[in-house]
């Protein structure tokens, strides 16, 4: 192991699988974070329909992927009403314990629930439907110069940016429009859009949808992927990740979560790589490969605080934005 | 013709008499026995209250009067406990503050709402009413509502020339200074084309300098024909600018007239010199609220 | 910004370099297992076989004995598999969670804790509705107020700094994490205070590392930039995480427990069972919770508390102190989520994730209480935490927390404002 399968580990993990997945999550939250200002710290319960939706209906009830992609996202609607109805009247810290609350009762249900898996999740191939569709010529691994894939992840990874890079052209769309101008104007003032004659209520909803559908889409490609659900996945540090990812890249900008992800990803495989480089190479001996685990964790805490402290407006902000942010 | 609504207006309440709730010949908005309460407190208890058409209302009154409290119950932003209102004859008591806003009755804020992180233009455009991008299914389709911005563009520019913020257009609002954010939330609020607009203390931390060009401008919104009812401290303006003065004080109207019958009114001089104390006080509180804001 | 900057960094190396030396001096000992074995009123069986086994051929064994423990020494750290012989357990019992464990032994010894699942009560994760019974509805209601006291305790300090603050403190739970640890600390080898004088030693120095510590280093700084609330907010989530896996990384993972009273047997009480720990610490509870109460309500301080809750400016204006009222809400907050840890830790055991699971459960709490409210953190800790375990009637075992949150949910629906709450003032 050297310094340049560390950093190709780095770049296949920052374009990969894990980065897409997160990557539209955190599209998700950028509609109801970063546009609208709707704190949604359960947007891995949005996930976790997705994939569970795909577990469940596709190896227990034997149903297309397609069909139970329709369920999953029709689920995902109904969860976001379950979560504004009682909660988008109120303050914003309301939305943001009810939907933390609700990521970990699903996550607890899940687990003890045996229809839903229980505690060993469902396994199977549930995403045969999507890779019987794969296009590329039948051969073991394909190699674009460092990089190296298996037939079917290269399936996965180019379906999971070309579907990315519509939902940022969806976004974009959304939020030039008169509409999109209506979310921002809740972001900063709610009190003042209600007094120009806007429904805030209808506007707030239909952001929570929509960025829910976001993280319930990295659901299903979760599932499709891996192949495999498990209720421990769905943690509520999934959705920190997210909040880092997206005031890394920049809240608010069509572009942030993207760049956010891919440097995100990038970085702590970089480290955690290198630090097991240097474990195993003698040359750190304080610490085993084992306490590596943890270490990432604590730098994407810190990360955040420092962020979010020093440049809340991430890596896209606009530095005369920010200087405003003063609320 | 300039001056024409005002003449009619004064006119018509000229010879009114000046106790509190008193009938106006051609009101736009009517409140019966509204009552707020926060605790043991009764912020308001406005037993009867007229406002008349055309005409520019000033609602005054010493500290903790209830004025703003009133304000957000008549535009929807607070719940009453008790009473209702009518606009235009329709009751209005339980109507939400969008709705009302777009039947007609716009409101401003006392702390300025500009959204800070949009740019004036965008401000403007948000005040605009029935866009058809305002859809979401429809926003993603550009061709349903470019047409329709470019005359909201069009109109939010004229209003901005006129109240000399042209040259900000394209600056996030939050870089304005307070006078100018005031001027904005009183443009932005006219994009509603209103027929009655509700200022909450426009003067407040506006520089004297533009103090002359606002009363100017609420003037020429009456000669547009909105009519105008604002909460203000500032008794010179008040006198400058009112056809009508309402004086609240401990959650009830206490006199009602013209302002020169209302500055001499004994109740009215009791009610002020009564809170002198707690005026003084007040003041300095406020500063050291805003000084925390700011 | 530039002193805010180094000032940071000085604290997260100052945290650093403080639990290397803790953890250095706690984990100096010999690595080694030690396997807990009890039975479902935490009394330790004495008798049965534990073997310890690595993938590099170590092979080790032991007996518990009377005090339910084996300890069985490893050549060195990594990773170990401990497995208790069910066929020694009496009764045919079995091990709850399988009678196998994989842990990971840094340095010192590493607690494994095997407890025998005797088919009622907590036993498997099966509904347990089967026999509702008086006795087991007092059993459930005795323990339900113990986790209320336990939930009270780091309510109040998380309503009180909301209150004060307007933060909503997602890093609370952490604070009795780090309550729970420091205790640890002065209570296990070399240092090893007895538990008697590690505890309240613990609880001060919590108070003052981390509330006192905390406020100066980041929040009145943060205060001083105006950084708004959501910003503050996600701030408190970027420490949780960074506290957590702090822990984790010098503590390990594996649940431990204080030298004394680790398996002190319960006694019976009419029907229900209770071991004397829990009614001290519950005794403490309860006079703690009583004296800051009426300290809140009856001293010059606790008055200036209340009143910056009421309105920050008009307590400013009124010439009340307001930055030393929140430092001393950050002290306290701090202290009665240490000593909250401490009780969680005492009759339970003490883990780096003990914090965080409470969390959400400390929010359901002044959610349903009213948020901000003092006596509103009080009320709704007792009504979650009676639900909490009154539900495990009627729902399996690991739902007993979503039973607390749904409810939580269900309150909102109907009153937004809290029980205690009052609706908020607009404009």
């Amino acid at each position: 192991m050297d310094i340049a399968f560390v950093l190709t580990q780095a770049i296949t993990q920052a374009i990969g699988v894990t980065a897409i997945i997160y990557l539209l999550a955190t599209m998700g939250l950028n509609i109801q974070f970063g546009y609208t200002g709707l704190l949604n710290f359960g947007q891995i319960a949005f996930v976790a329909v997705g994939s569970y939706g795909i577990g469940v209906f596709v190896i227990y009830r034997g149903w297309s992927l397609w069909a139970s992609i329709l369920v999953a996202l029709v689920l995902s609607v109904i969860l976001s009403l379950i979560l504004g109805v009682p909660t988008l009247r109120l303050r914003a810290d309301y939305l943001a314990i009810v939907t933390i609350a609700t990521g970990e009762i699903m996550r607890l249900a899940t687990k003890s629930l045996d229809p839903l898996g229980g505690s060993q999740g469902i396994s199977g191939k549930m995403g045969d439907d999507f890779y019987a569709l794969n296009p590329f010529p039948e051969q073991d691994r394909f190699e674009f110069g460092p990089l190296n894939f298996s037939r079917n992840d290269l399936w996965v990874v180019v379906v999971g940016w070309v579907v990315i890079a519509l939902l940022l052209l969806l976004t974009w769309a959304l939020m030039r429009s008169p509409w999109g101008r209506i979310l921002k104007g809740i972001r900063e003032d709610e009190d003042a859009v209600r007094s120009l004659g806007k429904s805030t209520y209808l506007r707030k909803m239909q952001a929570l949808v929509l960025g829910g559908l976001f993280g319930t889409l990295a659901g299903i490609f979760w599932a499709v992927a891996k192949q495999s659900v498990q209720p421990d996945s769905f943690v509520p540090d999934f959705t920190f990740f997210c909040y880092t990812i997206l005031i890394l890249g920049g809240a608010a900008r069509v572009l942030g979560p993207v760049l956010g992800a891919i440097i995100f990803w990038f970085l702590l495989v970089f480290i955690e790589q290198f630090l097991i480089l240097l474990v195993q190479g003698g040359t750190i001996t304080f610490l085993s490969t084992t306490q590596i685990g943890p270490i990432r964790f604590i730098l994407v805490g810190v990360g955040l605080m420092l962020l979010m402290i020093f440049r809340p407006q991430g890596i896209l902000g606009d530095r005369k934005e920010i200087r405003l942010d003063a609320r | 013709m300039p001056g024409d609504i005002q003449t009619q207006a004064v006119a018509a309440l000229a010879g009114l008499p000046t106790d509190p709730g008193v009938a106006k010949p051609d009101p736009v908005l009517v409140a019966n026995a509204v009552v707020r309460r926060f605790g043991g407190l009764t912020a308001v208890d406005v037993e009867h209250a007229e406002f008349q058409r055309g005409a520019i209302t000033a609602l005054i009154g010493p500290n903790g009067a209830g004025k703003s409290t009133f304000f957000n119950l008549l535009s929807g932003f607070d719940k009453a406990d008790n009473g209702n209102w009518t606009y235009n004859g329709v009751e209005v008591s339980n109507t939400a503050p969008h709705k009302l806003a777009r039947k007609g009755m716009v409101r401003t804020f006392q702390l300025t709402k500009s959204l800070s992180r949009m740019t004036v233009m965008d401000n403007m455009r948000l005040g605009a009413t029935d866009q058809t991008g305002e859809n979401m299914l429809l926003s993603i389709l550009p061709f349903t509502w470019r047409a329709q911005e470019k005359e909201v563009t069009r109109r939010a520019t004229e209003l901005l020339e006129r109240f000399n913020l042209a040259a900000k257009a394209d600056d996030f609002a939050g870089s304005l200074s307070g006078g100018q954010r005031k001027l904005l939330e009183m443009a932005r609020a006219l994009m509603l084309q209103p027929e009655l607009i509700m200022l909450d203390e426009p003067m407040a931390g506006v520089n004297p300098a533009l103090k002359q060009s606002l009363l100017d401008h609420i003037r020429d919104i009456r000669e547009e024909g909105t009519t105008v009812v604002f909460v203000e401290h500032d008794m010179d303006m008040v006198r400058d600018v009112s056809d009508w003065v309402v004086v609240m004080a401990q959650g009830q109207i206490i006199a009602e007239g013209t302002p020169t019958s209302v500055m001499g009114d004994q109740r009215v001089i009791d009610a002020y010199l009564g809170a002198h104390h707690d005026q003084q006080l007040t003041a300095t509180g406020e500063a050291l609220t805003e000084g925390k804001q700011a | 910004m530039h002193r805010g900057a180094t000032r940071l960094v000085l604290l997260v190396l100052g945290a650093f370099v403080a639990l290397f030396a803790l953890s250095g001096v706690a984990n100096a000992a010999d690595p080694s297992v030690t396997a807990v074995v009890t039975d479902a009123d935490k009394t330790p069986i004495p008798g049965v076989a534990v073997s310890v086994t690595s993938a590099d051929g170590f092979s080790g064994t032991g007996t518990t004995d009377d005090e339910g423990v084996a300890t069985v020494l490893v050549p060195a750290s990594g990773k170990y598999i401990v497995t208790v012989d069910e066929a020694t357990v009496p009764d045919g019992q079995s091990i709850k969670d399988g009678p196998e464990r994989t842990v990971n032994v840094l340095t010192g010894d590493k607690k494994v804790f095997f407890p025998v699942g005797s088919g009622d009560g907590d036993g498997g994760g099966d509904t347990g509705g089967s026999s509702i019974t008086l006795s087991r509805v007092l059993q459930l209601v005795v323990d339900g107020i113990i986790l209320s006291l336990l939930i009270a305790l780091a309510a109040l300090g998380l309503n009180l700094i909301f209150g004060t603050t307007g933060l909503t403190n997602f890093a609370h739970g952490e604070l009795l994490t780090l309550g729970a640890f420091t205790t640890l600390v002065l209570n296990a080898p070399p240092i090893g205070l007895n538990i008697f004088i590690a505890a309240p030693l613990g609880v001060l120095l919590s108070a003052l590392l981390w509330g006192w510590g905390q406020n100066q280093l980041i929040w009145r700084p943060l205060r001083r930039r105006q950084t708004g609330l959501i910003a503050a907010m996600i701030v408190t989530i970027g420490m949780a995480i960074a506290i957590r896996y702090t822990l984790l990384l010098f503590f390990g993972g594996a649940p431990r427990s204080y030298e004394q009273f680790a398996g002190q047997p319960g006694v019976e009480i009419g029907p229900v069972f209770i071991t004397p720990k829990s009614m001290v610490l519950s005794t403490i509870a309860v006079v703690v919770l009583i004296a800051t109460v009426l300290w809140l309500r009856n001293s010059r301080i606790g008055k200036a508390t209340r009143a910056v809750s009421d309105n920050p400016a008009l307590a400013s204006a009124s010439g009340v102190n307001v930055e030393r009222v929140i430092a001393v809400v950050w002290i306290l907050g701090a202290g009665l989520a240490a000593y909250s840890g401490v009780f969680l830790g005492m009759t339970q055991n003490v883990i780096w994730t003990m914090g965080q699971y409470l969390l959400l459960v400390l929010f359901a709490s002044v959610v349903l209480g009213g948020l901000g409210t003092i006596g509103g953190a009080i009320v709704g800790a007792f009504v979650v935490g009676i639900t909490v375990q009154l539900s495990t009637l009627i729902v399996p075992t690991e739902l007993k927390t979503a039973a607390a949150l749904a409810l939580m949910i269900l309150l909102l629906l109907v009153r937004p404002q809290g029980l205690l709450g009052r609706p908020e003032r607009v404009g």
